[in-house]
Parts: structure tokens; C-alpha cells; sequence
């Protein structure tokens, strides 16, 4: 894109690209949801997670470690110079202070996993304030899935801390019992020349709430975001992205699908990117589509692009949302697929064809086959295996 | 004897401004074993007469009749159409994101013979299909149509029509935008079509240049939503010759 382009592109955009973040939870006041980031949010609902009381209560904690990764427990003040980033809104500012101490996952320097770090967290009810930190060593290569299941109402502060020169697939699985409450951050900072894919899956829960921020700790870091979200009536499923371009000749891609089925089934993707005046050479690219599969739902879609120099290879950013593709379905039904049969086949490649970038063939089929069992009963079950 | 009997048909094109009548009165019959070629010059109702046969929803059949045998096709749905045995192939076939072709391909043979097809056997009959077609059998596990040029496009849609067997074809300018490789190789794929059961075939296309490679039994040119002149191959000749300026009188002096 020249520079021409990009000057074309860049929009007005309002101060929350610039989150004040803090350790102090008297810096993030109780929202009221005129705010420009919660003016999608359902505050009553999310009002456990807002409210600060400390609480006992903690999810079933269960991790595999291969060989090359540990972890221990660090207190709450020593956790803070682990992190990538302090938290930047009322949820995580709670999370980080009442969860007791974080729980550090470390991948050593050099170390090459054989098998993925899982995670296993499940809720026992209650409200959890909880922080994770993880932290790859330079030049090693990994993947760590964090699956969410049981019901709780979780305040959740995540780091992921990624070294130089070193090659993470982070996937964070939301398979809450449907009247879980699940907020909070993730926090990716991209070490010089590392490569960071993250996948993320909402499926469960009544409402979730996640924002994920990404900054780079020097040139070269490459950052790719996939997403899937299926959205059943009455739930409210909120990605926020932020995409902090503040070195040079480092990228950021991010695509995130999500479909809508049920009334009242809401949808929200914010996605931010700042291109700051330094990061020059950078490249990026947002995309969001939502499949619209009833009538009731909304899909709320906001890309952002604030772009402080043009000297860049790239920027650009798409976000649609529709019903199904007549002519598509046209050509499948020509062929003498039935109609519900090639519903079921568009949608199930409407997410194929981002799922499969995320390269661990283990969480593909398992987010494929969450995918058509979440889907089944609006669309039916395959009348032929894949 | 099977036969696609096409009679008096009439379609409308919905479109902005309200329904648009497009096939004014279209008679036409094929039997098993012929080939018929219609051509007419743009903006004739070629294609919607194409896309009406196969039931697309923004064409309307307002007065007529379309038999495959004793089956109504004006009353059925895609699905049924395809599955009495009609197959189109597409001048601009679609892309499906995150459907293979290998997917797309043995659910539709699926859906069309009520049975899955052996996967020993299938997969060896796709790939030899792909040999013919001059595609290599990673294309099976491309999303379909997804970043094809348009002659890979093309050869996909005779890849389809080889495998499924419909009992009639109707292709819609499949000679559009190839080059004369790809012609000849799509061409030797519908003639095997042609022989490889008691198939009839209706080639819609705005060029004489694929009937160097097809044969047709019968030339139809089609002016202003209706057949206005018929004959044998001998027809084609005398449009490549002259064109289609005096079709178009024709069809003005009828008016």
C-alpha cells in the first residue's frame, strides 16, 4: 500500500487506543457504560467482576507440563514484574490485585516442546479473581492451550511475555457451562523477531468479555490472531483487540469469525490498531466477519486504524456482516446437496478456513467438532463425514 | 428415449425497478446422444435461459414448461433438479472458503446416488478425472473455486460433470476465457461425457471456436429471449462468417 493509501485510510479515533494502564485499582473507577470501550457491555451482568470484594473461592486447576516447561506460584507485587503490561480496565486491575498471587508457566530459553502445555481450568462457582503469567525463554518453541469449563464468574489478568527469536502458539479455549461470567486481559508483548499465533474459541458461558493487547519488545516480532466464536441466544460474546505497532518492521494480522444464532445473541469484535511514529516498515491487517444464521441477533463490528507515520509496508482492515451467501448456496444445491446440507457446509467453511491457519492439528479438530456440535441444532448434523 | 423438452418458457429477472421478462417464449428439445449448441450475442437471455433451468432464485419462470423425461423441473427446487439429473456448469462458478473440493465433490456424489461413495474406488475415480482435466490432485484439497484462475475453474466444473454423470448438461459459455489448451482439453472432457452414457448436452456460447472441438447435432441462435433460427452445424459456419447482424434484423422485423 503506498503512503498515499494510508493517509486515506487513517481515521479520527478516540483516546481508548491510549488505555491508562495501572496497577491500582482506584485508577479504573466504576464503569457506567457511556465509556466508549463498554458501550457494548451488559454492565449489570458483568457486575460480580466490577464489584471489589475479595472472594475464596478458585477454579480446579490442572496443568501438563512437558519436559522444557515449569511453573511455580509468585506473590502478587512479584508478579508485577513478570508481566507484559499492567491492566488497563476495571476487570483485570481486580484480577491482579485480589488473586492472591499469579501462577507463572515458563518455557525455557531454547527448550522445544514436544507436546502442548495445557492448562485446565474449571469453575466451581463463585467469583475468581485469577492472574496467569506466561513467559517464553528466547529462541524456544511452544504451544500452550488454556481450556475455561465449569460456571464461575472469573475476573481473569493473563501476560504472555514471548522472548526473542522465539516461536509461540497460544490457544485459550472458552467452553463455559452457559452461566459462566468470564472478563479480563491478555496481555502479548513480542520479544525482537518472534513469532506469536494465538487462537482463541468462545463458545459457553452467559457473557464473555475478553481483551487482548499486543505490543512488541523490538523489531521483527510477527503476531497473527485467529478467533471463532459461536453466539447462542441471550449470550453476549465481546472481543476487543489492540495492537500496539510501537517498533519497527513488525506485523500484526488478526482474523476473527464468529456466528450468530438465537434471540437476543450478541456479538461484539473491536479491533484497534496504532501504528506509532516509530514504526516504520510495519505491516497489518484486521478482519472480522460474522454470519448472521437467524433472525434476533446483533453483530456489532468496529475496526480502528490510527496510523502516526505512513512509512509503512501496510495497514488495512474489513469487517463484515451477512446472512447466508445465496450464490453460494445456489452452486452447492445445483449439485444435489440439499439446502440445510449446504448451510451446514458453508458454515462449516466459513470457519475451516481460519482454523486450519492456526497449525496444531489437535485443537483444529477439536474446534471443529466444538464448532459442529454448537451449530447443530440450527443447522442439523453432517450427512457426510468430512 | 430421455429427453430435456423445454416449452414456450418464459422467465422473469427480478430487478430493481420490479420483474424484467428476459425468455420470451423458449422452445427446444434434446435427446439422449445430441448435442445442442445455442449462441446468440450478448444481452440475449442466454444465460438466464442457463440459470432458470437450474432454478436460480432471482429468475422467475413465469408461463411454461421444462420436462427431464415425465419430471415437471419447473416445480422443483435446485436440489431436486440437480437430482432428476440436470447439471450446470457455471460461466463464473462460485467460491466456497473452507470447503475442499475433495468434501464438495463426494458430498455431492453422495447427495445424488443416496449412498457414499466406496472411498477406494472414489478417490481413484477423482484423481483420474483431475489427470483428464489437466489438474494436478492437490486441487483436491483446495478450498473450492477459492483462488482458481478461470481456466482452473472451468476445468473444475467438467471435472464435476465427468464424476456426477448427469443425465443432461447445460454449460454455460465454459469456453469463455480459455485459452486454446484449455479449450481443447475441457472440450475432449465434455465428448467423453457425450460417450460415456446416454447423455445430451446444452452448450451455451457466444463463439464458434469451441464447435471446432464439440460437434453439435443442432445450432439454435438465440436473439431477444427466443430461439429465432435453427439448423445443423453448418449454421455456426455461417455466424462465424457473418455474424449475428442479420439475426438481429430478424428478430426486429418479428417485434
Amino acid at each position: 500500500m503506498s503512503a498515499l493509501n494510508v493517509a486515506e485510510a487513517v481515521e479520527t479515533v478516540a483516546s481508548h487506543l491510549h488505555p491508562v494502564a495501572s496497577w491500582d485499582v482506584a485508577d479504573h473507577p466504576m464503569p457506567t457504560g457511556l465509556e466508549e470501550v463498554w458501550r457494548f457491555t451488559p454492565l449489570r451482568r458483568l457486575r460480580p467482576l466490577l464489584t471489589e470484594a475479595p472472594s475464596d473461592a478458585t477454579l480446579a486447576w490442572s496443568e501438563h507440563l512437558p519436559a522444557g516447561a515449569t511453573s511455580r506460584t509468585v506473590t502478587v507485587r512479584e508478579a508485577r514484574l513478570l508481566t507484559a503490561e499492567a491492566p488497563i480496565d476495571r476487570v483485570s486491575a481486580l484480577a491482579a490485585a485480589h488473586s492472591g498471587g499469579a501462577r507463572v508457566i515458563e518455557i525455557a530459553p531454547n527448550a522445544e516442546l514436544a507436546e502442548p502445555v495445557t492448562i485446565t481450568l474449571t469453575g466451581q462457582g463463585g467469583v475468581v479473581w485469577g492472574h496467569t503469567i506466561v513467559r517464553v525463554g528466547a529462541h524456544a518453541s511452544g504451544t500452550v492451550i488454556v481450556r475455561h469449563e465449569g460456571s464461575a464468574h472469573y475476573a481473569a489478568k493473563v501476560d504472555v511475555v514471548v522472548g526473542e527469536g522465539a516461536h509461540l502458539t497460544y490457544v485459550a479455549l472458552q467452553d463455559w457451562e452457559a452461566d459462566a461470567v468470564h472478563g479480563g486481559q491478555t496481555s502479548f508483548r513480542l520479544g525482537r523477531d518472534s513469532q506469536v499465533r494465538t487462537a482463541a474459541l468462545s463458545l459457553g458461558g452467559d457473557i464473555i468479555r475478553l481483551a487482548d493487547t499486543a505490543s512488541y519488545d523490538g523489531p521483527g516480532g510477527d503476531l497473527q490472531q485467529f478467533g471463532v466464536y459461536l453466539v447462542n441466544a441471550g449470550q453476549h460474546i465481546e472481543h476487543r483487540l489492540f495492537v500496539d505497532h510501537n517498533a519497527p518492521r513488525t506485523k500484526s494480522l488478526v482474523d476473527y469469525r464468529g456466528a450468530l444464532q438465537g434471540e437476543g445473541a450478541h456479538s461484539v469484535w473491536v479491533g484497534d490498531v496504532l501504528i506509532r511514529h516509530v514504526a516504520e516498515g510495519i505491516s497489518t491487517y484486521e478482519s472480522n466477519k460474522n454470519l448472521v444464521l437467524t433472525d434476533g441477533c446483533r453483530a456489532d463490528s468496529v475496526p480502528n486504524l490510527e496510523i502516526e507515520t505512513g512509512e509503512i509496508e501496510g495497514a488495512g482492515h474489513s469487517s463484515s456482516t451477512g446472512r447466508f451467501d445465496d450464490e453460494q448456496l445456489f452452486y452447492l444445491m445445483s449439485r444435489g446437496i440439499s439446502e440445510a446440507e449446504a448451510r451446514r457446509l458453508v458454515v462449516h467453511g466459513f470457519f475451516a478456513d481460519i482454523i486450519r491457519r492456526i497449525g496444531v492439528p489437535e485443537v483444529e479438530e477439536r474446534m471443529l467438532a466444538a464448532v459442529e456440535k454448537e451449530l447443530a441444532s440450527t443447522l442439523g448434523t453432517p450427512e457426510v463425514g468430512q | 428415449m430421455s429427453a430435456l423438452t423445454i416449452t414456450d418458457l418464459h422467465v422473469d429477472v427480478l430487478t430493481e425497478t420490479g420483474p424484467k421478462e428476459i425468455l420470451k417464449g423458449v422452445n427446444l428439445t434434446i435427446r439422449e446422444g445430441e448435442v445442442h449448441a445455442i449462441m446468440g450475442p450478448n444481452g440475449s437471455g442466454k444465460s438466464t435461459l442457463a440459470y432458470s433451468l437450474a432454478g436460480h432464485p432471482k429468475y422467475v419462470i413465469t408461463s411454461g414448461s421444462v420436462l427431464l423425461d415425465d419430471v415437471e423441473l419447473t416445480k422443483l427446487d435446485v436440489t431436486e433438479r440437480a437430482k432428476a439429473g440436470l447439471f450446470l456448469a457455471m460461466q463464473y462458478p462460485i467460491e466456497v472458503p473452507g470447503v475442499s473440493v475433495a468434501n464438495f465433490l463426494r458430498t455431492a456424489k453422495t447427495a445424488l446416488s443416496g449412498e457414499a461413495p466406496k472411498v477406494r474406488t472414489w478417490v481413484k475415480e477423482v484423481n483420474a478425472a483431475m489427470d483428464q482435466l489437466g489438474l494436478d490432485h492437490s486441487f483436491a484439497s483446495r478450498s473450492l473455486n477459492e483462488g482458481f484462475s478461470g481456466g482452473e475453474k472451468k476445468r473444475n466444473e467438467i471435472v464435476q460433470l465427468e464424476l456426477l454423470q448427469p443425465k443432461f448438461a447445460v454449460l454455460d459459455e465454459t469456453d469463455s476465457g480459455l485459452d486454446i489448451d484449455a479449450l481443447r482439453i475441457v472440450s475432449e472432457g465434455v465428448n467423453r461425457y457425450m460417450a460415456s452414457g446416454n447423455h445430451g448436452t446444452l452448450l451455451i456460447t457466444h463463439y464458434t471456436r469451441i464447435l471446432n472441438y464439440i460437434t453439435p447435432d443442432f445450432v439454435h441462435v438465440f436473439v431477444d429471449g427466443r430461439v429465432i433460427a435453427e439448423g445443423g452445424p453448418e449454421l455456426a459456419a455461417n455466424l462465424e462468417a457473418e455474424g449475428y447482424d442479420r439475426f438481429l434484423k430478424m428478430a426486429r422485423v418479428d417485434v
